[in-house]
């Protein structure tokens, strides 16, 4: 993938660090969600391979729920906010208490909340990144979806398709208080704009 | 009970199985998973297709698999290569779903169906009947083909397993 082997470390630095800036808003507005602690792992920016994409949330196959954005402005992208389901149940009971024990699916107002505090992590992201690079970034309304790893994530791969069979992701990863509430988030931005993030922040001239 | 060889057909990717083995691909979305068989020789074989257009590669070297106008010919010559016939061939295919509605959705987001279109095409010229074929929607599929029994089988998180 010509365009991204002459990436320097630094550079990738920098896209850690837009992910770190992102993702830190993103978990203290989780945080104010749920009045609790909320950690996030050191962002990890990395050139993978598609097969692999799905690997860094248990596989292709593993169920989740993604909220996707389509992120849409100067420096456009795709974004997912991605949580196991035994983390979003157990979310729904915390957060909204309105999930029952044992209650079999899920009904549409636990999906529209579900997708709101995607909307909401999602919004604090961009906007911080919005702030930081001074670029226009729009997020699109929120879909959400709950199905394999795979299926949804490829979604977000297709830009890339057109170039190779890797993908540059940022991903950073929630924990709360320790517990098992794992969430991650992935910006994809579409290959066009690593220019446009770089330029902003003038890395490159 | 013999213990079935399963060959793994990841994304962008193509093989070919005989002798019983069994091909499988996971977490198809948009993707299209196409397969081909040869009854009579029991030769099976599937494409995990990500684009339906070889046209938009911007890559130095093509990766054959990903692009429905060049895996099917591929997946054929490497079929055609152990014995396969093409006027016997049958194909099936499930995916191409839409697994995010999008408002005001662009060409690129409208890929699942378009994957269908195009794989679908490119059978009709080589006048090869597709049998069935599960596809569209918006769920993710898990899928299984028999090299002995042509049969395919499809699992998703809302409908379980079917066999088409």
């Amino acid at each position: 993938m010509s365009i991204f082997s002459r990436f320097e470390a630094f550079e990738l630095d920098v896209l850690k660090e837009v992910g770190n800036i992102g993702a830190g808003h993103a978990a203290t507005a989780l945080s104010r969600l749920l009045d609790k602690p909320v950690d996030m792992a050191v962002p990890k920016v990395s050139l993978l391979p598609f097969e692999e994409v799905a690997e860094r949330v248990g596989g292709s196959e593993q169920i989740v729920f993604a909220v996707f954005l389509r992120v849409e402005g100067e420096a456009p992208g795709n974004m997912f906010f991605i949580i196991e389901e035994e983390s979003a149940e157990r979310l729904l009971r915390q957060l909204l208490s309105i999930r029952e024990e044992g209650q079999e699916g899920y009904s549409e107002m636990e999906l529209s909340a579900l997708c709101e505090i995607g909307n909401i992590l999602a919004g604090s992201y961009l906007s911080s990144l919005a702030d930081f690079t001074q670029l226009m970034m729009a997020p699109s309304v929120p879909q959400i979806a709950l199905d394999m790893a795979g299926a949804i994530l490829s979604y977000g791969l297709v830009q890339y398709g057109e170039m190779g069979d890797s993908a540059l992701l940022i991903e950073t990863t929630f924990l709360e208080d320790r517990e098992s509430l794992k969430g991650h988030f992935f910006l994809i931005p579409d290959p066009e704009s690593f220019d446009k993030i770089f330029r902003a922040l003038g890395v490159v001239q | 009970m013999i213990q079935q060889t399963v060959i793994k057909v990841g994304m962008a990717d193509l093989n070919i199985a005989m002798d019983g083995a069994i091909l499988k691909t996971t977490g198809l979305g948009s993707c299209v998973g196409l397969t081909l068989f040869d009854p009579i020789r029991k030769i099976a074989g599937m494409a995990h297709v990500m684009l339906p257009s070889s046209d938009i590669a911007r890559e130095a070297t093509i990766n054959l698999a990903k692009y429905s106008d060049t895996a099917i010919p591929e997946l054929l010559d490497r079929m055609l290569a152990q014995g396969a016939r093409i006027e016997r061939m049958k194909a099936k295919m499930a995916g191409g779903a839409q697994m995010f509605a999008m408002t005001g959705q662009s060409e690129t987001m409208r890929i699942g169906p378009r994957n269908v279109e195009s794989c679908t095409a490119m059978l009709h010229r080589f006048r090869i009947p597709i049998l069935s074929q599960d596809t569209g929607g918006s769920v993710g599929r898990t899928i299984e083909f028999n090299s002995n029994s042509g049969i395919l089988s499809i699992r998703s998180v809302q409908f379980g397993i079917k066999e088409i």
